[in-house]
């Protein structure tokens, strides 16, 4: 079998992380978002905590197949302490990258270990797996600071 | 005894998949056509088409007789009383929910129950799940033994006085069991309940008589038994159906239509509104006439010496759990398994790269899935035109994905 085709999707840094993901836990006083992809069961929480426009706490737990939970802990790293348009750009970004099209030197930089999920655009069936947090972030950013209440 | 006769039926069989020969067992998601039902469909619509129950034409008569003829063959493949006790739907889905938007709407009631097993497709679950919320009934469920089997013990404490429906699958799309119809068919009829029986899983791989079973209603779609997409049958016994006011109106269903009041059709058409999709009827006839020429002995001894095959390989590898009886005794051609610490998509996604197409995910039975405490698992199943290279195919891929994520 295609053992090359394999290793193009689960790079190293994708199993590290599927492994030991970063940021994986829960964070207090947080806003959450929980998605589901009613394909295969996984699921997503993410949660954060926004002051003054700036995501100054994430976290997230959940459970799934490694392209989804290595994603979320890549993902955690990428907008954690970023101010909430720049998340927003970055997340915009990584469906840019993960639909197989193509970005800058700079925001491909700016997506760190990320930037590896690229492969994933070759295996259709797998792109939800790999968006599943992003867009559960999305959405808590788009809730902003102003939200008083949590969703779940 | 070889299948290779059987392999050359089937066109998709000498497609490639990712650079390797294609390897299908998936087969309880959806069967692959024999180039019999292929030409039978194609040869409708290049020289048959016409639609039915309706011209004065010879075209029209023809395909109502071609479409009618199904109706026979289906009477006769289930052991039906007559042939008005089947009629067509779309899939297995939309017979279910026949039955539960007509007998379930007209005969339960606040307080009543509704009794399934955890083993069901969400099929044949969400649909008696919504109406115990609309009526205010009880949904109950039968659990399972240690090994994956309808628990009986159980069965027997659920179905009470107040049951009125009893609705299990013949045979569990994850756990490879096959479920004890005619007893829970004598524990619901105690009752005066009825039962509903799911034989999406069943009616490819064993004789099915709905009589011997004394099942009320039975399920089962085209596209499972060889047939196409798009084709569902339902039977019921005709003095049920004759209690029933249909769920759908308008065309074919009715026989004279007034400013203010309809008379209907005569049982079936009656509860067939609309064209039906004759080509798909026509395809499910001809799969059947297949399936029935290749015999299900032949069908069932294929596919217990691959189910042994499989059931062997896995358990014999380290690391994999295989849900439901680890015996080929007790197991249809169904393996739901899982290998430690990997995810079931992961698994199907290293499989794929080989060729293999197996399914992973929950199988739309979630509350099985949650039974079983896992959140998905990887599904193996095998139909009678598979053969020994493709599960050892499969279990070599499998090593390979293993090894692959444990190093």
């Amino acid at each position: 079998m295609s053992l090359l085709r394999l290793k193009a999707l689960y790079q190293t840094v994708i199993l590290e992380h599927a492994q030991a993901p970063h940021h994986f836990g829960t964070v207090p006083d947080a806003q959450t978002v929980t998605l589901h992809n009613p394909t295969c069961g996984d699921e997503i929480n993410v949660q954060m905590v926004i002051q003054d426009h700036q995501i100054k706490q994430i976290a997230f737990t959940g459970s799934g197949c490694t392209i989804s939970q290595a994603s979320a802990s890549i993902m955690t790293d990428v907008l954690a302490g970023q101010p909430v348009a720049v998340a927003q750009q970055r997340i915009a970004n990584f469906s840019t990258l993960i639909t197989g099209d193509t970005l800058t030197a700079d925001e491909q930089h700016a997506l760190g270990d990320a930037a590896v999920l690229a492969t994933v655009a070759e295996f259709p069936t797998r792109i939800k797996c790999a968006t599943l947090a992003w867009h559960a972030a999305d959405q808590l950013l788009t809730m902003g600071d102003d939200a008083d209440g949590r969703t779940k | 005894m070889t299948t290779i006769d059987y392999r050359q039926d089937f066109p998709i069989l000498k497609t490639r998949v990712n650079d390797e020969p294609l390897t299908y067992l998936d087969n309880a998601a959806t069967s692959q056509k024999p180039q019999a039902v292929i030409d039978a469909m194609a040869d409708f619509y290049a020289n048959g088409n016409a639609n039915v129950h309706r011209g004065v034409y010879t075209l029209a008569a023809q395909a109502t007789d071609r479409y009618e003829a199904v109706r026979d063959q289906v009477a006769q493949l289930l052991n039906a009383a007559r042939r008005e006790e089947v009629f067509f739907t779309r899939s297995t889905t939309d017979s279910l929910n026949w039955v539960v938007q007509t007998y379930g709407e007209q005969f339960v009631s606040a307080g009543d129950e509704i009794v399934v097993a955890v083993m069901e497709h969400h099929s044949n679950l969400v649909p008696w799940q919504q109406l115990a919320i609309r009526k205010g009934a009880t949904l109950k469920y039968v659990g399972l033994q240690p090994d994956g089997q309808l628990d009986l013990e159980d069965a027997r404490k659920q179905i009470t006085a107040k049951t009125k429906i009893v609705a299990v699958t013949q045979a569990s799309n994850v756990l490879g069991v096959t479920n004890p119809i005619k007893t829970l068919a004598r524990l619901a009829h105690a009752q005066h309940a009825v039962l509903v029986v799911d034989g999406a899983q069943a009616v490819a791989h064993m004789p099915v008589d709905v009589q011997a079973l004394d099942a009320d209603f039975y399920a089962f779609s085209a596209h499972k038994v060889y047939g196409p997409t798009g084709v569902g049958v339902l039977y019921g016994k005709y003095a049920l159906l004759e209690q029933l006011t249909p769920a759908q109106f308008g065309g074919e269903m009715i026989s004279d239509v007034d400013w203010q009041t309809t008379e209907f059709a005569a049982i079936p058409e009656r509860f067939e509104a609309g064209t039906p999709n004759v080509c798909g009827v026509i395809g499910l006839g001809a799969a059947l006439t297949y399936l029935q020429r290749v015999g299900f002995a032949t069908v069932q001894t294929i596919e217990k010496r691959l189910t042994a095959q499989l059931l062997d390989g896995l358990t014999q590898m380290p690391g994999i759990t295989v849900y439901g009886p680890q015996t080929v005794a007790d197991h249809g051609p169904v393996v739901a398994f899982n290998v430690e610490n990997v995810h079931g998509h992961d698994v199907a996604t290293g499989l794929d790269l080989a060729g293999v197409e197996v399914r992973a995910g929950h199988h739309c039975a979630q509350p099985l899935m949650r039974y079983l405490h896992v959140s998905a698992t990887v599904r193996a199943s095998v139909g009678f035109y598979n053969n020994e290279a493709d599960v050892e195919r499969f279990l070599t891929a499998l090593k390979s994905v293993k090894e692959f994520f444990e190093s």
